[in-house]
């Protein structure tokens, strides 16, 4: 029986003092007409060599393509140590710490990871996470609704040149709770939110604006005047960024007179892989002024009775399980293991590190875009500056070319031409520090060939 | 202040894991958006930091480690082929937006599981994006909501919660934009059917209801509930933080849910991580099939693909920026699959044979039980009422005591309608011999209780910390290290 290590004489045992005659007899509370007859539908069993045996098959047919996509998810180098140290049962197999006594170890790590994060985003307090970046964002307009009591409309700006799925998301957790979102555009050239757009709101009861830098289209906005802007007219500021990108780029905290008030994001390019789609997770940090009105576990370093240092979960009073149909939100678990990741990832990487892996990325991207744009009917979408995705527009339809090219072994970028159809035939790509200069070769020959 | 010390304790300026560096190049960044500052993080060398985070780990207990009898948690064992097989390198390597004609073994993968998960809860449809117990329920209020709303119902906005319920029930009915009405338990566990009758109505959108209930009973007139509230123009919900207990013996569906949540980190024995990642799975019945979260795993033919709003128009959205926490996914595809049908039934077998056995045993020592009338289902409640009026020692004494001797401490103070209780859940991967280790602890702490109730009140003593002090915690918040420099002349 897998996993169950009862033998015979344990169960004859354990039913006798039960007074039970047959494990059945346990169940005979459940109507007998509810019973369930059989699972015909589930398979027998395979024992793990069978089961692997399995998943290698699935896998190499899925196989190991070069990846060109970003589009809010990013293939980096994670160190050895991460996941071996990660997938400890130590790690693995806890539970969320609440005997605190008995989780020192995910406590310590979780305020160290709560250290980091506020350092890298320029912000005073970081919660544990939440669950990914796109419901991280939700989470943040539903708090500056909180934050915000002088705001009434519960009306929040967000970019066109925002991750359109984050939007997606938010408008989906928010549903019920009456925020309005407006879009606002951006400049055609630029591919950045047009200053105009935003004017247009002046004197507006407006709760929050929402900023990502680098956007979706991986080009810079400009934070500062949009910070200000924001501040200026009563709104709060929410950043959503990559946290990498925080190694070059000046962080939340910093932007515009005042610094943003919520900064949100995926954690996902610091250690976790990319694993068709998670799980990754969300992070945010804000003021200190606004840590109540957080969701999420947070956790603070105190004394036991000893005088000895230890960690703990605290403000526990904004929680579900404390607080109910008034919480913050109605989060409990988290994404606990990808924070474990994380943090050791930027403890391995450092600052320089991930620094390093910034202009990698960035001087990648760069000869990418040079050599895709050499290839006929390829132009560049954006002028101005840029991290480590650019548009391309091509003079044929994006999924027929993204389909060739797959089956030559390349995942060439992202499709813009649904979401984004006043750009064309608009493709997204990137390149991290991961895409060599062959591979960039490769790809520009082989987009070549398809594009003939 | 005697302390561990903090991987900032390490850093020392100039030292890194160099190894982990990629070629230096310089970063194009216009002097206005450059960072001016670097980011606090430890320079560290590889050694330094994976020996302080090995450390750290040891300082946990965990399934691995400790018998967790975590009530309402299943804390069962995860078996490490689940890990190995979601890591190996192409599921690992794959972008989630990367074309389906890559990704055929993937969603293989998942649409299998949709299958099996539907055939276990006897639903109709399942959706596995929401990434957690919590967005699950979301996901399913929300789909009540979209579902009355579709037929231009729009008065339904009252959730029916129990008062036994989870803090995360009436905290997904308040974020869907409903309001919560709270209905007593019976003496002996079971729903006070007279409160329901009185509570439904024009208004009611439905119920949110875990069966076998957060007290460790089955409610046995599950059909009468699902009578009132369908005929009051409700639906019901399924909680199923509980259904390890039912695995294989009775179905949601055919009980009369008209949507569930499964929670894959319990049930299906993916890991808690330390409080997740988790994956909070929804099946549904016929009726709510148009409403389901996407994507979807859809098959033409041969050949999978993701569903999105252009297969279900009227479908509550997005919840996540992907398809969910997908490796969790795998890693319970893994699992089921080496369950099989017959493993799958005696999950719930043996989590309700472990659980009458302890409850029995902790009888039979002189605990109370909170339902003792009741057969448990994979978990039950005693209540410390006793000992806490006579002896003054606490449920969370006794939970704090159990850890000095290696147990992980069942659920304290949960449900909160139960004074002075410990929720016990077992799960069936556990060993006769150490559910009797359990015993005889919980016995030795009872007579330690009557000897020298001090010394109870004061555990845990051997753990990397004593009791921790929560209201200084609050009080001084002391969320981020700040290093000597930082913090400035003192």
């Amino acid at each position: 029986m897998p996993f169950i290590p009862h033998t015979q004489d344990d169960v004859a045992a354990m039913l006798a003092a039960i007074g039970a005659s047959s494990i059945d007899d346990l169940f005979e509370e459940i109507p007998a007409a509810l019973r369930t007859k059989s699972l015909a539908g589930i398979p027998e069993a395979l024992s793990e060599m069978e089961v692997g045996r399995l998943m290698q098959s699935r896998a190499r047919q899925d196989g190991r393509p070069l990846n060109f996509i970003g589009a809010g998810a990013y293939e980096h180098h994670i160190p050895a140590a991460v996941w071996a140290i990660v997938t400890r049962g130590e790690f693995y197999s806890a539970y969320t710490p609440y005997q605190a006594e008995a989780s020192q170890g995910t406590l310590q790590l979780l305020y160290e990871y709560q250290t980091m994060m506020a350092s890298l985003t320029g912000m005073q307090v970081s919660n544990a996470s939440l669950y990914d970046g796109a419901s991280a964002l939700a989470e943040a307009c539903l708090m500056a609704v909180r934050a915000h009591r002088k705001s009434k409309s519960a009306r929040i700006l967000v970019p066109a040149t925002l991750n359109p799925t984050y939007l997606q998301v938010s408008r989906a957790i928010t549903e019920g709770q009456n925020l309005a979102f407006d879009v606002l555009p951006y400049e055609p050239k630029l591919g950045t939110t047009q200053q105009s757009g935003l004017t247009a709101y002046t004197g507006q009861d407006i709760t929050a604006v929402v900023i990502q830098q680098p956007n979706f289209f991986g080009q810079l906005e400009d934070v500062d005047a949009i910070t200000d802007w924001a501040h200026a007219n009563n709104a709060l500021v929410i950043a959503v960024v990559n946290p990498l990108s925080l190694a070059i780029y000046k962080p939340p905290g910093e932007w515009g007179a005042k610094g943003v008030d919520i900064v949100v994001g995926d954690g996902q390019p610091l250690g976790v892989p990319l694993s068709s789609g998670g799980p990754y997770f969300g992070f945010m940090t804000t003021r200190m002024e606004y840590v109540r009105q957080m969701p999420g576990r947070i956790i603070g370093r105190t004394v036991d009775l000893d005088g000895k240092q230890g960690f703990t979960l605290t403000l526990q009073a904004r929680e579900q399980h404390i607080r109910r149909s008034k919480a913050t939100s109605n989060i409990c678990t988290n994404q606990g293991l990808l924070v474990t990741a994380a943090t050791i990832h930027m403890s391995l990487l450092g600052a320089v590190g991930l620094e390093q892996v910034a202009a990698s990325c960035q001087h990648q991207t760069r000869k990418l875009v040079e050599a895709l744009t050499k290839v006929r009917g390829v132009t560049l979408a954006f002028n101005g500056p840029r991290f480590h995705e650019a548009v391309l527009q091509l003079d044929r339809k994006v999924d027929d070319v993204l389909e060739q090219l797959a089956a030559r072994g390349i995942v060439g970028g992202f499709d813009l031409s649904r979401r984004y159809p006043e750009l064309g035939n608009a493709l997204l790509v990137c390149a991290t520090e991961m895409r060599s200069d062959e591979d960039i070769e490769r790809y520009a020959t082989t987009l070549a060939e398809v594009m003939k | 202040m005697q302390s561990r010390a903090l991987i900032f304790d390490h850093s020392r300026t100039g030292r890194s894991a160099s190894a982990q560096h990629p070629h230096d190049v310089k970063a194009d960044v216009p002097s206005h958006l450059q960072r001016k500052r670097r980011p606090a993080l430890p320079e560290v060398s590889e050694l330094q930091a994976v020996r302080h985070y090995t450390r750290l780990s040891q300082l946990n207990f965990s399934i691995d480690t400790h018998f967790y009898p975590l009530g309402s948690c299943t804390m069962k064992y995860n078996p490490r082929a689940s890990n190995q097989f979601a890591m190996l390198p192409e599921f690992l390597g794959r972008h989630p937006l990367g074309p389906a004609s890559v990704g055929q073994g993937f969603l293989a993968c998942m649409y299998e599981l949709q299958e099996m998960l539907k055939e276990v809860t006897g639903m109709k449809g399942v959706s596995l994006t929401p990434m957690a117990g919590a967005q699950g329920e979301f996901a399913g209020v929300a789909m009540i909501r979209a579902y009355h709303r579709a037929r231009g119902d729009l008065a339904r906005t009252e959730i029916i919660v129990p008062d036994a319920a989870h803090g995360t029930n009436p905290a997904t009915a308040t974020m869907c934009g409903c309001t919560v009405v709270e209905i007593p338990s019976l003496p002996d566990g079971d729903i006070d059917l007279e409160a329901l009758k009185q509570a439904v109505g024009p208004k009611t959108a439905g119920i949110m209801l875990t069966n076998p209930s957060t007290l460790g009973v089955f409610e046995r007139r599950i059909q009468e509930v699902a009578r009132i509230v369908h005929e009051a123009g409700g639906l019901l919900y399924y909680d199923g933080a509980n259904l390890n207990a039912i695995l294989g013996k009775v179905r949601p569906g055919d009980m009369g849910f008209d949507v569930i949540h499964m929670n894959l980190h319990k049930t299906f024995s993916t890991p808690h991580g330390g409080g997740g990642p988790g994956s909070g799975a929804v099946g549904v019945n016929q009726r709510l099939l148009p409403f389901m979260p996407i994507p979807v795993v859809g098959r033409d033919g041969d050949r999978y693909r993701w569903l999105d709003e252009r297969d279900l128009p009227q479908t509550i959205g997005r919840l996540s920026a992907f398809m969910g926490n997908a490796g969790v996914l795998l890693r319970a595809y893994v699992y089921m699959r080496m369950l099989g049908r017959a493993g799958m039934q005696r999950v719930a077998e043996f989590s309700a044979l472990n659980a009458n056995y302890l409850l029995a045993r902790l009888k039979q020592a002189g605990f109370d039980a909170a339902y003792p009338g009741r057969r448990a289902s994979h978990e039950f409640i005693i209540t410390l009422k006793r000992q806490a009026r006579d002896l003054n020692v606490t449920a969370m004494d006794f939970a704090k005591r159990l850890l000095d001797y290696g147990f992980h401490a069942p659920t304290t103070y949960f449900p909160l309608l139960v004074p002075e209780c410990l929720l016990i859940e077992p799960t069936e991967t556990e060993a006769k011999e150490d559910l009797d280790a359990f015993v005889e602890a919980m016995i030795a702490i009872q007579r330690e209780a009557e000897q020298d109730a001090p010394k109870v009140k004061g555990a845990p003593y051997t753990l990397p910390v004593r009791r921790l002090d929560d209201v200084r915690a609050a009080k001084q918040l002391d969320l981020t290290y700040q290093s000597a420099a930082e913090r400035g002349p003192s």
